[in-house]
Parts: structure tokens; C-alpha cells; sequence
């Protein structure tokens, strides 16, 4: 028997620790919006799907009413009910109260670190270290920066903002092996360029879902 | 944002997870559809990489975040580790952005 820690414990771990320091801007940003230590934190741990929040946050801090702040958390929220379908038959795997526990854990992170192992065995495994690691994080990196308030300034100084697109870079990767990922892809990417300009936020991504219709012609053959 | 909404949110959005666990088992996707869903992160995946690169609210904008996700694709395409991948773009940005 081995006692090393599973391949994507890496990871998983490296994941948590770049959402921990992203989760500190959210905690300046939620406060600088004026919702308070407490509200920002419960908002990290109750709705736990960091596009949401940072969308809930920006309308509010922006002066915008909370019936829009959470209509557009909704929306970017939704891509997780396809996730969820993605990681029902991983999540089936456990009894009733780990999966209601677990269920909380459905976000691109998760889905993306389980959906990229080959093995069918170590996708549980890697879909609650990545989880549990980054709702951890998280939190803990939300009472940080709410605590801090605004005085870490502004988070692109830091380069935080190009963190997340360059870790999407890399869970995408090793995705793309797939039959049909690459004009999947492209056409996600490119629906998703197309709408930035002409729609709400948060429609972008939530339409790119319909850049599959180019894979169809794969999964087909 | 008062608690009830927020509370509300929690509820909302951990049921949008839930739909697809819930029908678990009550209905299971075909093989072909199953391909489907595994694929279905990769098109998301693009289009949040897009937006995060590209998008500032609703406007297309090029500042130092492109250049550091394309350095990010390079390191990615060398085999360089996950944080490095991530380090390295933060790094690319956090300096165009001083001497700039």
C-alpha cells in the first residue's frame, strides 16, 4: 500500500490556494459594497459558486437593486445544473447525506478537476479533495479580505484577474483530448465574444454552452 | 442585500446544483448523451476563459490579462504545473500593469 497522495491531489490543492487568494478580493469587494463581515462570509459558504457572488457583488456595488443582483447570480449560477448532470453518476457514489453535502460542491472547479481524470475510479476522489480544498480556501480567504477591508486596493494590481482565465486555460487542456472538444470549444469561445458587447453579464458564459452543438457531428460518428 | 434574500440565494442556487443528483437514477442519460455531458464543460470553459480574458462588465477590452493568458497557454502546452501556470499569468499581468 501507497501513502502518497492521489495524482490530482496537486491539483486540487493548487486550485484551492489560488481560489483562497481570489476569495480575499471577493471579501474586500463584498465589504467595500457595504454588505458587511458576516453577509460576505455567509455568502462564501451558503451559495458557494464564486461567478454568482462576484456578479451579486458588482450589481450592488454598481447601485444596483438586490432582485438584479441575484437574478444575475441565478444566471451565472445555472451552468451548475449542467454540471450537476455531469457529476451525478460520480456524486452516486456516495450515501444520501455525503451527496446532500456534496451537491453544495457542483462548480466549474470541481466538475473540471473530476471530469479530467481517465479513470472512472478516481473521479470522487478528486471531486471532493478538490471541493472540500477549495471551500476551505474559500471561506477562509473571504473573512480575510472582509476583514481587511479595502486596504489591499485594487486586486488587478496583483494581477488576481488574468489568475482565473489561466487556471480555466489549464483544466481546459486535458479536456480537450475528448471527441468534438475543439470546435466545442471554439464555438464557445467565440458565442461567448460575440455576446460580451450585446448582453447582460453573465449570459456570455451561460450561452456558450451551446458551442456543444458543434461536437454533435463527432458524437454522432 | 438583506439576510432573507441572501438566505434565499443559498437556497436557490444549491438547487440549481441538486436538479441533476435528484434525477439521478430516476433517469440515466444514454451513452451518447453522456458523452455529451462530459463534454459540456469544455464550450463553458472557453467561454468563461473569453470572458475573463476579453470581458470588463458589458465591453471588450485588451489590457494586460490577454497577454498573460497567452503566456499562460504556452506554459500549459510546455507541461508546466497547474500553480505555475497560474502564477506565472498573475506575474505577466502584475508587471505590464507597472510599467505600463
Amino acid at each position: 500500500m501507497s501513502t502518497r497522495f492521489p495524482s490530482y491531489a496537486g491539483t486540487a490543492l493548487a486550485i484551492a490556494v489560488t481560489t483562497g487568494i481570489y476569495g480575499i478580493s471577493f471579501g474586500a469587494l463584498a465589504t467595500a459594497a457595504g454588505l458587511g463581515v458576516a453577509k460576505a462570509c455567509a455568502l462564501s459558504a451558503l451559495v458557494f459558486t464564486g461567478g454568482s457572488q462576484f456578479a451579486a457583488v458588482a450589481v450592488i456595488a454598481a447601485g444596483g437593486s438586490p432582485a438584479t443582483a441575484a437574478g444575475n447570480a441565478l444566471l451565472l449560477g445555472a451552468r451548475n445544473t449542467a454540471y450537476g448532470f455531469v457529476n451525478a453518476p460520480t456524486l452516486q457514489r456516495l450515501r444520501l447525506p455525503g451527496r446532500i453535502a456534496a451537491t453544495q460542491l457542483v462548480i466549474d472547479e470541481t466538475t473540471a478537476v473530476a471530469s479530467a481524470q481517465d479513470a472512472e475510479d478516481d473521479r470522487l476522489g478528486a471531486f471532493l479533495w478538490t471541493g472540500i480544498a477549495l471551500w476551505l480556501c474559500w471561506n477562509l480567504g473571504t473573512l480575510l479580505g472582509a476583514l481587511a477591508g479595502d486596504s489591499i486596493g485594487d486586486p488587478a494590481r496583483w494581477g488576481l484577474d488574468a489568475m482565473f482565465p489561466a487556471a480555466f486555460v489549464a483544466l481546459l487542456a486535458p479536456q480537450l483530448r475528448q471527441r468534438g472538444a475543439w470546435p466545442a470549444a471554439l464555438l464557445g469561445g467565440a458565442i461567448a465574444l460575440v455576446l460580451v458587447p450585446i448582453t447582460p453579464v453573465g449570459v456570455p458564459v451561460l450561452a456558450s454552452i451551446l458551442g456543444l452543438l458543434a461536437a454533435r457531428s463527432a458524437w454522432r460518428a | 442585500m438583506t439576510w432573507t434574500l441572501l438566505l434565499g440565494l443559498a437556497v436557490a442556487t444549491y438547487l440549481q446544483k441538486a436538479v441533476g443528483p435528484l434525477l439521478a437514477g430516476s433517469w440515466d442519460p444514454s451513452p451518447r448523451a453522456k458523452a455529451g455531458l462530459h463534454l459540456l464543460a469544455v464550450p463553458v470553459l472557453a467561454g468563461l476563459i473569453v470572458v475573463q480574458t476579453l470581458g470588463d462588465g458589458r465591453q471588450l477590452v485588451l489590457d494586460a490579462r490577454a497577454p498573460a493568458v497567452l503566456v499562460a497557454v504556452l506554459a500549459v502546452w510546455r507541461g508546466a504545473p497547474f500553480l505555475v501556470v497560474v502564477l506565472l499569468a498573475a506575474a505577466v499581468a502584475a508587471l505590464l500593469r507597472l510599467v505600463t
